[in-house]
C-alpha cells in the first residue's frame, strides 16, 4: 500500500501545476456567452501545449496519459480553479467513442476539430419519457437515400446552444426488442430541422436544453459502431471517464468544504456543538469520497474491472455535496435565503447532483443488482 | 499510487480468514458467547502464529510488521467476531511500544508477544477505567488519563470489578487503581492506532452482518419474490455497502498513516473511528431490519454481531466525540479540509 504518487506521477503534478500557473486565464466572466468564449479559448491554450484529450491515445492527438495521471489532471484542474474545457463532453465521451466505435473515415473527420474546441458536441440520449430507462426512447430514424431522416425529442441536452454536432441515439428498428434497435449517430446540429430551446432551471440559469427534431438529415458514414448497435456504443459512451470523474469532484467537495469552514469561523459557530458535529461529519465524509476514489482506481489497474467503490462515488458525491449546501445554508441562519451568489446558488444547483448522470436511485439499482447480485424485480 | 495491500498482506489476510473460519463456527461462537469463555487453545494458536506481536519490535519478541497488518488481522477477527483477547492485548502493546518507557518495553512487550503475559488499556474517567477489555486476566494494565499520559500497573495493584456489557464475546471490568508507573511519553499515537484497530474490527464486523443481509434477501420469499428484489430492502443493501466500503477506506488510509505519515495519523484515525463506529451500528441495525422477526431472536445468531458493533463503537471515543475533533481540527487550522 502506497499512497504518495511515484516519482514519473509527482513529475506529472508538478509539470501540470507550473504550467497551470502561468497559464491561468483568471476569473470566468458573466453571461453564457462570454464564458462559453473563455471556455473555448482555454481549450484552444490547452491544445497548444498538449493538456487536451489527456487519455486520448498520442496516435489520436491525445496525451496518452495513465488513469491516475487523468485523475491528477482532474484534481488538479479543480484545486487551480481553472475554466473547464468547452468541449467537456467531446473530450471525455465522444471522442473516446469515436475512437473505439468509429471508423478511419471518422478519426480523421471528428477528432482533431474536438480536440482544438473548433467544433463543440452535445449529447442526446434522454428524452421527455425516457430518461433512467434509455432503452424505452422514441426518436426514431427511417433509411432514406444515402442516410437517414430522424423526428423526435430529446431533453437535458447541455451545449445544445453552443453544439456543431450531437451524439444521437435514435431508434432505428421498431420491431427490434427494446435494446437492440437502437443506432448512434452524429447529427449535424446546423440544419432547419432541429430546433433548440433552453431550459431555466429552479436556479434561474440554463444550462440544459430540449431538441425538438423534425426529419434532420444524417449520412449513412455518420453512424457509429453500426446499425443496431446503439446501445452497446452509447453504454462505451457512458463509461468513459467515469473512472477519473469522481477526482474532480472529490476537491470541488474539500475546497467547498474550506469555504464553509470559513463561513462557520466569520459567523462565530465555531464551538458550535451542532455545527461542528457536522463538519466533522462533512470533513470525513469529503476523505472517503477521495479514499474510496483512490481505491477503486487501484483496483481498476489491477484487475481491468471498476470495483464496488466505483459504483458508489457518483451517488455518495450527491449525498456529500447536498449536505454540505445544507450546512452552509443552516451557519447562514437568517441570511440563508438571500441571493449571494455563491451558496444559494450551490445550495440549489445541488439539488440536481442527485438526478443528472444516473439518479441515486438507479445507482442504488445498479449497486444491488451488479454488485451485491440481488435480484431484479422484472 | 496503490491503494492495495503487498502480496505477503494478501497471504496474512487470506491465512487469517481461513483459520478463523475454521475455529470459530457459529455454533462454536454461540457456545463461546453464553458461557462468556474465550477458547484458550485457539488463543495460543493465534501466539504461534505471531498474531500477538504482529507490529511490536522484533527486539521484544514481536514479529517487527506494522499497523496495516494489524488492521489486517482486526478486520478479519472481526469478520469472525472471535471472542479473543487479541484486542486488549494489542492495544496494551501499541500504548507500551508508542510511549513506554525502555524499562517497561523491556518488562511488558515480550510477554504481550508471545502472548504469555497479555495487557490491556483503560481510559479513565473520574479516577476509573468504567471498562476495561479482559482486564481480569491481564498481567499489566495501562491507564490513559485525559492529558494524553499514562499509568502502568499490574493486575496486582488494581482493583477489577467484572461488568456485563450488552456484548457477551468479550469480557470487560471496571478497574480502579492508586500508585502505577507513568509512561515514559505522550500517548496520543498509540490512542489513535489502538481507534484505527477498532475501526477495522466495526469494519469486519459490518462486512459480515451486510453479507448476512444480502444472503437472506436472495433467499427470503414474501409475495412470491426474493425481498432482496424489493428496492425497499435492495436499497438497504447498497447503502450497507456504502459504508462497509466508506469504513473500509478510512481504516486502511489510517493505517498507512500510522506506518507511513505519523503526523496524518490523528485525523485519520478520528475520521476513521467516527466514520467506523456508525457504519457498525448501521449496518448491523440494518441488516436486523433486513432479517425481519428471525433476526430480533436470540436463537439468531446476529445480535452478537450488533452488539460487538455498538460496543466497539462506544469503546475509545464514540463518533460523536471523534467527529468532534476533527471537527477541532478543520476549524482551528484548515488543515483537515486538506484541499
Amino acid at each position: 500500500m502506497d499512497l504518495t504518487l511515484s516519482p514519473k506521477e509527482q513529475a506529472f503534478r508538478d509539470e501540470l501545476r507550473a504550467w497551470m500557473e502561468a497559464n491561468h486565464p483568471g476569473e470566468e466572466p458573466e453571461g453564457d456567452e462570454a464564458a462559453f468564449e473563455f471556455r473555448t479559448a482555454w481549450q484552444r491554450k490547452c491544445h497548444e501545449d498538449g493538456w487536451a484529450g489527456i487519455s486520448w491515445p498520442k496516435e489520436f492527438g491525445g496525451r496518452g496519459a495513465t488513469l491516475i495521471e487523468q485523475a491528477i489532471f482532474n484534481e488538479e484542474t479543480v484545486r487551480a480553479k481553472a475554466p473547464a474545457q468547452a468541449n467537456v463532453l467531446a473530450l471525455a465521451m465522444g471522442g473516446p467513442t469515436v475512437i473505439t466505435h468509429g471508423s478511419e473515415e471518422q478519426k480523421q473527420r471528428f477528432l482533431d476539430p474536438i480536440l482544438s474546441a473548433d467544433e463543440i458536441w452535445c449529447q442526446g440520449f434522454s428524452e421527455p419519457d425516457s430518461g433512467s430507462d434509455l432503452a424505452s426512447l422514441k426518436t426514431r430514424a427511417v433509411k432514406s437515400n444515402g442516410g437517414w431522416k430522424v423526428t423526435g425529442q430529446k431533453v437535458w441536452t447541455t451545449f445544445a446552444h453552443h453544439a456543431k454536432w450531437c451524439m444521437l441515439v435514435a431508434r432505428t428498428d421498431q420491431d427490434a426488442p427494446k435494446h437492440q434497435g437502437l443506432t448512434y449517430f452524429l447529427m449535424d446540429m446546423e440544419q432547419e430541422a432541429v430546433q433548440v430551446r433552453p431550459l431555466v432551471q429552479i436556479t434561474g440559469e440554463a444550462e440544459f436544453n430540449e431538441l425538438f427534431i423534425e426529419e434532420a438529415e444524417i449520412p449513412d458514414e455518420n453512424v457509429v459502431g453500426g446499425v443496431g448497435n446503439g446501445w452497446g456504443v452509447a453504454i462505451t459512451t457512458l463509461m468513459h471517464e467515469r473512472a477519473t470523474l469522481a477526482f474532480g469532484l472529490q476537491v470541488q467537495v474539500k475546497i467547498a468544504l474550506a469555504e464553509l469552514v470559513q463561513l462557520v469561523r466569520d459567523e462565530g459557530l465555531d464551538d458550535d456543538p451542532v455545527i461542528r458535529q457536522r463538519i466533522g461529519q462533512l470533513v470525513t465524509e469529503a476523505e472517503v469520497l477521495r479514499l474510496n476514489a483512490y481505491r477503486g482506481l487501484t483496483q481498476i489497474m489491477k484487475t481491468g474491472v471498476p470495483g464496488p467503490e466505483g459504483s458508489l462515488g457518483k451517488w455518495h458525491w450527491s449525498d456529500v455535496n447536498q449536505s454540505l449546501t445544507e450546512t452552509a445554508m443552516e451557519v447562514r441562519g437568517p441570511e440563508a435565503p438571500v441571493v449571494d451568489g455563491e451558496w444559494t446558488y450551490r445550495f440549489l444547483r445541488a439539488r440536481a447532483n442527485s438526478i443528472e448522470g444516473g439518479t441515486t436511485e438507479i445507482l442504488k439499482n445498479i449497486v444491488a443488482e451488479r454488485v451485491l447480485g440481488l435480484p431484479k424485480l422484472r | 499510487m496503490n491503494f492495495d495491500f503487498t502480496d505477503d498482506q494478501h497471504a496474512i489476510k487470506r491465512t487469517a480468514k481461513e483459520f478463523l473460519a475454521a475455529r470459530y463456527k457459529p455454533e462454536r461462537l454461540r457456545e463461546l458467547a453464553e458461557a462468556g469463555e474465550y477458547d484458550d487453545a485457539v488463543w495460543a494458536e493465534m501466539a504461534e502464529l505471531g498474531w500477538a506481536g504482529i507490529f511490536i519490535d522484533e527486539q521484544h519478541g514481536g514479529q517487527g510488521l506494522g499497523i496495516v497488518e494489524l488492521v489486517i488481522l482486526m478486520e478479519e477477527l472481526g469478520y469472525a467476531l472471535a471472542p479473543s483477547p487479541f484486542f486488549a492485548n494489542a492495544a496494551a502493546g501499541l500504548v507500551l511500544q508508542g510511549a513506554g518507557t525502555d524499562e517497561q518495553k523491556q518488562r511488558w512487550l515480550p510477554g504481550i508477544a508471545s502472548g504469555e503475559g497479555t495487557g490491556t488499556v483503560g481510559v479513565l474517567r473520574d479516577g476509573g477505567a468504567p471498562l476495561v477489555p479482559d482486564a481480569d486476566t491481564a498481567a499489566v494494565l495501562v491507564l490513559l488519563d485525559e492529558n494524553g499520559g499514562g499509568t502502568v500497573v499490574t493486575g496486582a495493584d488494581a482493583e477489577i470489578e467484572p461488568r456485563a456489557t450488552i456484548d457477551s464475546t468479550r469480557r470487560f471490568s471496571s478497574v480502579r487503581a492508586t500508585g502505577g508507573e507513568p509512561l515514559g511519553s505522550d500517548t496520543e499515537g498509540a490512542r489513535a492506532a489502538i481507534c484505527t484497530a477498532l475501526a477495522a474490527e466495526l469494519t469486519g464486523v459490518a462486512q459480515r452482518a451486510m453479507e448476512m443481509a444480502v444472503e437472506y434477501a436472495k433467499d427470503r420469499k414474501q409475495f412470491d419474490r426474493p425481498i432482496g428484489a424489493y428496492q425497499a430492502v435492495s436499497h438497504r443493501c447498497a447503502q450497507m455497502l456504502l459504508e462497509v466500503e466508506g469504513a473500509r477506506s478510512t481504516t486502511y488510509y489510517a493505517g498507512w498513516a500510522a506506518d507511513n505519515e505519523p503526523e496524518s495519523l490523528p485525523l485519520a484515525a478520528s475520521m476513521a473511528k467516527a466514520y467506523a463506529s456508525d457504519a457498525g451500528w448501521r449496518v448491523t441495525a440494518s441488516s436486523l431490519q433486513v432479517h425481519g422477526g428471525i433476526g430480533f431472536t436470540w436463537e439468531h445468531d446476529l445480535h452478537f454481531f450488533l452488539k460487538r458493533a455498538k460496543t466497539d463503537g462506544h469503546l475509545f471515543g464514540g463518533a460523536r466525540e471523534h467527529r468532534d475533533r476533527v471537527a477541532g481540527l478543520a476549524l482551528r487550522s484548515g488543515a483537515a479540509v486538506g484541499a
